[in-house]
This record gives structure tokens, sequence and C-alpha cells, in this order.
């Protein structure tokens, strides 16, 4: 009898039907060809025609599949899910100086936004304030300026910091600014124990994907593991990373590199703090994920629905974790910027709302639909409401969230669920035998995969083999778009001024008295005496700015650049 | 002004140029070189070898900063892989060297192997003679170290160092017949990894072996452990090539002079070797033949290697 | 052998972004195609860039840009090969542009801009057309 309860008899039944089907099949197809030599995910993973209660024969329902909300969690965290609460719609946003940008959230807000999302501009991702050399022509232009804790103050101006929860992408500098949002909500009279939100934090995809590089990888773990550290012990309400596979998937991963490799990166993380001597139960329950919701509509699904099971599995068995919040994967998405197009951009509202789609039914916690500008540009008002309407309409009117997991129990579903995470955990156990995660980038192991999947997707797309309507298929001119959003380059001046008048008003004795407390803990053994947190929480509040603390960092760590191997 | 001047005067774009000449094989790279060569002869001259991901790179910018601390102008050839699929090369070593990228003090040069006819040995050396022509104190090449090629650019350095990395027993199991003569520095690089000290232990085995080979030679070969990445293990680094350079240069010993007589030796050979050949290929193309046809008619046995390279020679 | 001239290319990214998805696979087309491929990685200065295009003699330089500092770092890139006689360094950009841009781009030198969407095989056919190792790298004579 298979575990799906179905006896011998019933299964030789479909055998024996599957069989004359396929022979009727292949009859036809002699007639009518198939469109393709081979099918197969954008991932380039091979997909059968037809899926039958033959591939899920040995699947047992209660160990693998299941109820939301119960081990392994493959149809969802919670036994709720979206009948209870949607998800949240967490709007990335950021542009120009911090007015420009509390502007935008308040207008996001105002047309239903449940959480916010701060998107930084490239000089403060990379730990340089505006007045930095390498910092020309930067400012504002992917995000918003932040250089000092008054700008901070700015950004979040009028918004109840115990209500609404922060999302910040930031990574290296991420305990910087994290510090400068407690020192800001402090300020403002808030607690600490009650502020809700996430900082990315995740440094190892940076090594991998993103290249938004710093330091190297042992201290940039030290870093993430005070941050970790920290929010157990004080700011119990706040994510401390989100361990992100989006990056790696935008920069060419397949949907299985992306799942092994950000699990992988948890894995790290998990082990690190494990070291530093917290239990994983007081700290796993703040791990959070964000995944990327590409175009293959099925295969998203079976990536997310695939990743919760591993991270359920991995928790319990290799961490020995009790507390069933310890195993859930709770994750954040973003539909896919890589698949939009420059040509035809209207066509990006509907690519976005398949992946929006994709997303929901992978039963994500919380989702930022991209702007059909977003592949010129940070959004525009315009785009980046109707990339807000389109999650509202998929909660609100195509009833898609009224059943939990309505595909759970679809054949091709959960066989292409299983084969996600068969694979996933092949790549997880090869980064194992090469002594874990950072000696895996020390090797540039998952740097080259990646390269060569970015590579073979890019053949593929100018061999005709997949298609991108507007680029390889129904060719079209790039049109002018009506609303792409412009950033003075007046702001850059401006903000410039700002930040040095902002550091010859503070107090020198002061500020040279913080930096020195946080040099003495950088310098320090990683432990609680020494966790950096404090000190900079300290800093920022005697006026350090992002960058002063970053040199700070660079100078004890060292400085980190990508080996570029090809 | 005259070429060999600007070159003389470190004119960045005319160096950068003479070096294209001599990679491209361009028969005027060989007169200036003529010319250049009477003002060489100053450069130390460092190779480092070895496999490919131990950390040459960020060795040679490491060292190539502990030379400008010291004042002294460097000049740096990394040598990379030609595919042999495409003839295209992706040249990175660069990449490990950036903060040297504004200094006037640091010229770096990015080689690709090629693969043409065993030249790399030449036209690698004559690029040494076009940075040491400029003024360049010392002289950093970096070569995979995997052809024989590669090891003869190693060998025709003052001082040769290897690189390697914990856990590479089998690599020099595999190596020490040919490579490991050559060496005069040692570094067992990325040093922080498992099995450092046992890499270290195999190679002063082996290198006892080799003193005893080599009898006669006095410089005992060093070995040393760094994190090139942290910086860590340099200092030593640094002061065991000057050491090496010092005990070349000993007052009253020839071993300057014989270092230089090797390398002129292989220098001397290269030249040979390529313009004997080239000599060769024109006496071919002289008479209307190609390689390509020759090689059919080995193949038909209609003739064999031997008397078709003779009666190219005899013409 | 005296094949000719071998082009050379340097790929090169301007400013903090760290994406080099593009920059990669079209060093990796390039080498496919013949060419010696000089990769510097990502986040190089203006100044970094010209100081390896002219140490390297480059015939190209490939830029490949998304962040928005194009109107900075691009003019820059191409005032400092002027100042360093290099004006024959023929200069490409790749990634995203305003189209606004686009003629304030050409207009400072850039000789093509190659948007999302544009083929390796075009891109190779386009340096294959207009970049020649022959005719700008004049060999030394003395």
């Amino acid at each position: 009898m298979g575990k799906q309860n179905l006896s011998e008899s019933a299964l030789d039944r479909i055998e024996k039907e599957h069989a004359e089907w396929l022979e009727e099949y292949r009859k036809a197809q002699k007639k009518v060809p198939e469109r393709l030599s081979r099918f197969s995910t954008v991932s380039d993973l091979e997909v059968k025609q037809l899926y039958t209660p033959l591939d899920i024969r040995d699947k047992d329902f209660s160990e693998e599949i299941g109820f939301p909300g119960k081990y392994p969690y493959t149809r969802g965290v919670q036994s709720t899910m979206y009948r209870a609460r949607h998800w949240t719609m967490r709007m990335f946003a950021g542009l120009g100086n911090a007015d420009d940008t509390n502007q935008r959230f308040h207008y996001l807000i105002s047309h239903g936004e449940t959480g916010l999302s701060t998107a930084f501009d490239f000089p403060t991702l990379m730990g340089y304030d505006t007045c930095s050399p390498l910092a020309r022509g930067e400012c504002g232009k992917c995000g918003v300026a932040i250089d000092t804790l008054e700008d901070m103050g700015r950004l979040f101006a009028n918004i109840n910091l115990e209500e609404v929860t922060t999302s910040m992408t930031i990574n290296p500098p991420a305990s910087v600014m994290w510090a400068m949002y407690i020192a800001n909500a402090e300020k403002q009279g808030y607690s600490r124990k009650k502020l809700g939100g996430t900082i990315q934090n995740d440094c190892l995809k940076e090594f991998i994907a993103q290249k938004t590089l710093m330091l190297p990888p042992v201290p940039s773990l030290r870093l993430v593991t005070d941050t970790v550290e920290f929010g157990t012990r004080e700011v119990p309400r706040w994510n401390t990373i989100s361990i992100s596979g989006y990056h790696i998937r935008e920069a060419g991963a397949t949907a299985v590199q992306e799942l092994a490799f950000t699990i992988h990166d948890g894995i790290t993380y998990v082990e690190e703090a494990m070291k530093r001597g917290l239990k994983v139960d007081d700290f796993a329950c703040r791990l959070s994920f964000f995944w990327n919701s590409h175009i293959d509509f099925f295969e998203e699904i079976a990536k997310m629905r695939a990743s919760r099971r591993i991270w359920a599995r991995l928790m319990k068995e290799r961490f020995g974790a009790k507390d069933p919040r310890s195993m859930l994967m709770r994750f954040h998405t973003q539909t896919a910027g890589c698949s939009l197009t420059a040509q035809e951009p209207y066509n990006n509202v509907v690519r976005t709302t398949m992946e929006g789609l994709a997303a929901v039914l992978g039963g994500t916690q919380s989702l930022h639909t991209n702007s059909l500008d977003e592949v010129y540009m940070i959004p525009s008002e315009q785009a980046a409401l109707i990339a807000l309407r389109t999650q509202q309409i998929i909660a609100e009117e195509t009833g898609v969230t009224n059943v939990i997991d309505p595909l759970g129990g679809s054949y091709f579903i959960e066989a292409l669920t299983d084969k996600m995470e068969e694979e996933a955990m092949a790549y997880i156990r090869k980064i194992d035998e090469l002594g874990g995660m950072v000696a895996a980038i020390e090797r540039d192991y998952p740097q080259m995969e990646i390269a060569d999947a970015a590579f073979h997707f890019q053949r593929q797309i100018e061999a005709g083999e997949k298609t991108v309507i507007g680029v390889n298929k129904y060719v079209s001119e790039r049109p002018d778009l009506e609303f792409v959003l412009k950033i003075d380059d007046e702001i850059e001046r401006n903000q410039i001024e700002r930040t040095e008048r902002f550091k010859q008003n503070r107090d020198k004795a002061g500020f040279q008295k913080a930096m020195d407390a946080l040099r003495r803990r950088c310098e320090g053994a990683a432990c609680w005496e020494n966790n950096v947190m404090p000190a900079l929480v300290d800093a920022v509040r005697a006026g350090a700015t992002e960058q002063e603390c970053c040199d700070l960092y660079r100078e004890v760590f060292g400085t980190y650049t990508d080996p570029g191997t090809f | 002004m005259d070429i060999i001047q600007q070159i003389v005067a470190g004119d960045v774009r005319t160096i950068a140029r003479v070096l294209r000449d001599i990679d491209d094989e361009l028969p005027s790279s060989r007169e200036v070189l003529q010319r250049l060569y009477p003002h060489t002869g100053k450069a130390h001259v460092i190779g480092f070898t070895g496999s490919p991901g131990v950390g040459k790179s960020s060795l040679v910018d490491q060292v190539a900063t502990h030379y400008r601390k010291d004042s002294k102008t460097v000049g740096i050839l990394a040598v990379d892989p030609t595919s042999p699929f495409t003839g295209g090369a992706i040249l990175g070593d660069r990449i490990r060297m950036q903060r040297h990228f504004l200094d006037p003090g640091v010229f770096i040069r990015s080689l690709a192997t090629r693969g043409q006819f065993g030249g790399l040995t030449r036209s690698t050396n004559d690029m040494v003679n076009v940075l040491d022509a400029a003024g360049k104190d010392v002289v950093l090449v970096e070569t995979v170290g995997v052809g024989q090629d590669e090891v003869e650019v190693a060998n025709s350095a003052h001082t040769t160092v290897l690189v390697m990395i914990p856990g590479m027993g089998d690599d020099i199991q595999a190596i020490k017949a040919g490579i490991m003569e050559i060496g005069n520095i040692f570094v067992v690089n990325k040093a922080d990894r498992e099995g450092s000290r046992k890499t270290v232990r195999e190679l002063m085995n082996l290198i006892e072996i080799g003193v005893r080979r080599r009898n006669g030679e006095e410089w005992e070969p060093r070995i040393i452990e760094t994190e090139a990445v942290k910086g860590r293990g340099i200092d030593k680094l640094y002061e065991t090539i000057e050491q090496h350079k010092a005990y070349l240069l000993a007052t009253g010993s020839q071993r300057w002079r014989e270092a230089v007589e090797k390398r002129t030796r292989l220098q001397l050979l290269g030249v040979l070797k390529d313009l004997a050949f080239r000599a060769a290929l024109e006496r071919i193309e002289a008479r209307g033949d190609s390689i390509d046809e020759m090689v059919r008619r080995i193949v038909d046995r209609q003739s064999d290697p031997y008397s078709v390279a003779r009666q190219i020679l005899e013409k | 052998m005296a094949n000719g001239r071998k082009i050379r290319i340097l790929v090169a990214k301007p400013g903090l972004d760290g994406h080099d998805r593009g920059a990669r696979v079209v060093a990796r087309a390039f080498r496919d195609a013949g060419f010696e491929v000089i990769y510097t990685g990502c986040h190089q200065t203006p100044e970094q860039i010209v100081s390896t295009a002219l140490q390297e003699d480059v015939d190209l330089i490939g830029l490949s840009i998304l962040s928005g500092a194009h109107r900075y770092s691009f003019p820059r890139i191409m005032e400092l090969l002027r100042e360093n006689n290099a004006a024959d360094i023929a200069v490409v950009g790749g990634g995203i542009f305003p189209l606004e841009d686009i003629p304030m781009l050409k207009e400072c030198g850039i000789k093509e801009i190659f948007e999302p969407g544009a083929k390796l095989g075009d891109i190779i056919e386009w340096v294959g057309k207009n970049i020649s190792a022959h005719g700008d790298a004049a060999p030394l004579s003395s």
C-alpha cells in the first residue's frame, strides 16, 4: 500500500491507465509534435507532461504535508493563515533624502500599506556618508541617504514606531542603522522592548551575490551575532536577520540554488549564535527569511513550501530545537526585479501579478510587489500605487485567500516540492563537505554556481529556448515611460551640507569618548561584554555618523574585495 | 621624446604600448627591446608561482605594499591562462591589487598565456626588461605554476617564491620532482586553515632532499606561513625576500652574477628559439608550404617529421 | 606567432552598486569571442578605471552600472581619458539609463549604450565592427 493510503489494487489500476494514456499521448504526438523538445522551468528543471498519484505514492501525508501551523509546516506557519489576517503589505521605499522618503511612507500608509520597508541609497548601504568622495553621483538615487541620527528622525517623523513594523534593507552597516533606529525611537519616547521590525543584516549573501562588501566574512559574522545576541536580550520583537535568497536569485541563481544557499546561510547564523552561547530556542524564532518570487509560477510555490519543510527539519534534527516557534520559516517575498523588462513596461504589471499570486499561494508573511517602472529606477508614486493595489486585489477580490494552501495535494506541486527539497539538500550536503558556507564562499563555490546559471540562462534567452515577451519574442522598442522618477542632483549638495553641519554641532568630547568605547568593544573578543550594539547606540546618540562607525569597523576588522573569479 | 627615453622616464602609455607590442609579437618590439637592453639589469625580479586559488595575487599585493612603504617602485606582471577553446581570457588578478591603482609608483599589467609555441617565458622576460628599464626597483611576476612554461618563468627570477595552501599534500608529491628545486622561499598561505602545520612539516622533509640534491648551494629554502588577505606573515615574507637578495649580493660572492647568468641564459635561449622558429616559418611560407600541409603529408605517410624538419632547415 | 593584435577590453563597474550579473555575463561572452578581458570587480572610481585602462593598454572600456550614478561617473571617466591623452580608447556603457540621459552620455564621448535586452551576440558584433586593435593601437617604432 502506498503511504497516500491508496490500496495496491487502486495503484495498479492507476499505473495501467497511466501507461495506456501515455501510449495515446505518444501516438498523438506523432501527428502533432510537442512544441518544445524539452519542457523545463525558468530554472531549467525538467518537468513531465502529467503528474498522477504515482508520483507521490510513497508520500506520508502526516509526515510530509500535514496541516498548517503543524510540523513540518509545509502548508504554512500559522494554523489560520490568511483567513485570520492577510500578509503584511510592505512596499520597499526610499528615495532622495529623509523627508522625501517620509512623505512616500505616509502616502503608502494612506493607501492601505500595512508595514514599512526602507530602501537606502548605495553610499548608505556601503557604509559611506554622502560627503565621501566615493559617494559622488549616488545620493538618493537608489534609496534614501541616511548619514546621521537626525536623518533617521526625519525619516520616521509622525509615524508610531510601536504600532508599525519597519524593515530596513541594509547589510554590512546593519548594526549602525539599527542603533540609529533604536536611538531615534527612544528619543521619541518609545520603548525598545516594543519595537518591531527587521534588519536584513545578511552578510553572507553579500559575498555570494549582492556584493555590498565591507568587512571580511569572519568579522561580518561576529557583528551579525552581536545583533542577534542584543536583540534576544534587549529588543525581543525584532527580527535580527532576514536571511535572503532574493539577491542570490537576482544574480542569476536557479530556484534550487536560491533555496539551498540561503538555507545554508541560515545554518551558519544559527551555528554562530550557538557558539556565542545562546540557546537555539532563545533566538531562532527571531530569524526570518526573504524569498524571490520569479516568473515560473509552480516552481516558486513549490520552492516556498519546500523551504518551510527543510528549515523545520533542520532546526529540529540538526540543532535540536524544541520550541515549535524555532522551527518556523517565516518569510517576506519580493517579486522578481530581474523578470521585468524595459521593453513594454506595462507588461510588468502582469508579471508582478503572477509572481505576487505565487508568493501568496506559497504562504508568504509579507510581500513587496514591484512597480512597473522599477526596471528603470526606484518607483514613481503612480507606479508604486498600482503595485500596492495589485496585492490588495489578490487579497481582497480574487478569493485565493479563502482556503489555506489550496494547491496542497496537487500531484504536480507535491512532486515538485519534493524535488526542490531533494536537490536543495544535495547542495546543502555539498557545502557541509566543503567545510561550511564561509569556506565555500572563500572557494568561490556558490559564486561560480550562480555565474554559471546566469550565463546558461542568457544563452537560453539568446537561443530562443526561453521566452521573454518583448525581449526575444514579439520584440518591441523601449518606450519613453511617462512617469519615471527623477532625483534632483541638488539633493546631494544639500545632504552634504546637512551632514557637515551636524558634525560641527556635536559635542566633540562626548563624541570622542563614545567612539573610543566602541573601538574597545570592536577590538575585544566577541562576547556579551564586548557586544557592539550598546556602544553603537551611545555613539550615534553622541553624534557619530554612519561612515564614522563603519570606518572604525574597517580599521579594526579590515576590508574585503570580491575574488571575482570566473 | 624618443620611445626609449619615454620608457626610461616612466611614461605609462608608452610602457603599456610596448608591453602590448611584445605580447602581440610585433617585429618592431624587438628593436625597441634591443635598444632598451642597456637600461636593464637594475631591478630585483621576484617570481611567485603556485596552483590556482592559493592566493598569489593577494600575496603579491601585500608584498608590493611593503616595497612601497620602503619607497621602492614596483612593477607587477600577473599571468592568467588563456582559454584553449576560444583564445580569449579573463584576467582578474588586479582585483586584489586595487589599493595600488592610483599609486604612480606601481605599474600592474595582466597577461594571458596565449599558449603560443612556448613563447610565454620569452615574452614575460621581455616585459620584465621593459619594467626594469622603466626604473622599477622590483618586478613581481605572478604565474600559475602548472605548465613547464610557467615554471620556467618563475625559474628565471632572481628570487622564486612557491606558494601553496594547507592540505595540498598530494600536490606537493606531484610537483616535488619539478618545481620544488626552484623555490627559494616556500609560502604556506591561508595558514589559518586546518593542516597548515602538517603541510609545513611535509615541505620541510621534501626540502631537505632538495637541498642535498642541490649540494653546494648555501641558501637554505625558508618556509613561511601567511594569511595574505589579513596581511599576516607578510613582514616575515618581505624580510626573507630581502635576505635572499642580500644573500645573492653578498660581497665576494658570485651568486648574484650566477642568478643573472641563469636568467640571461633562459632569456637568450628563449629569443633564439623564437627567432629560429620564426625563420623556419618564414621559409615554409616562402616555399608556398604550410604546417597544416606538412602534417597532412606526414599523416598520409608520404614523409616523416624528421625529414620534413630537416628539409626546412637545410633549405 | 605574429597573429596580429589581440583585442583587449576592460570590463569595469563604476559606482557603489554590486549588481555584477551583467558585467560577468558580458565578460564571459567576450572571452568566448576570443578577446582578452580585464575585470576589476565592483565599486571602482573613475580614477581607478582610467588608471587600469592605461596600464593595460586596452582598446575598449565596457562600463556596467545600475545605480543611477552614470551622470557623474561616465563624463568623469571621459574627462580623465582626455586628460591622460587617451581619448583613443573607446568607451561603451551597459545598464539602465533614463532615455533622456542617453544623448548627454553620447555627447560626452560614450560610443554606444547597450540597454536591457541587448544580446551578447549584438554586443560582440558591435565590438567586431567598431573596435580595431590594428587601427587604434598603432605599434611603436623607434
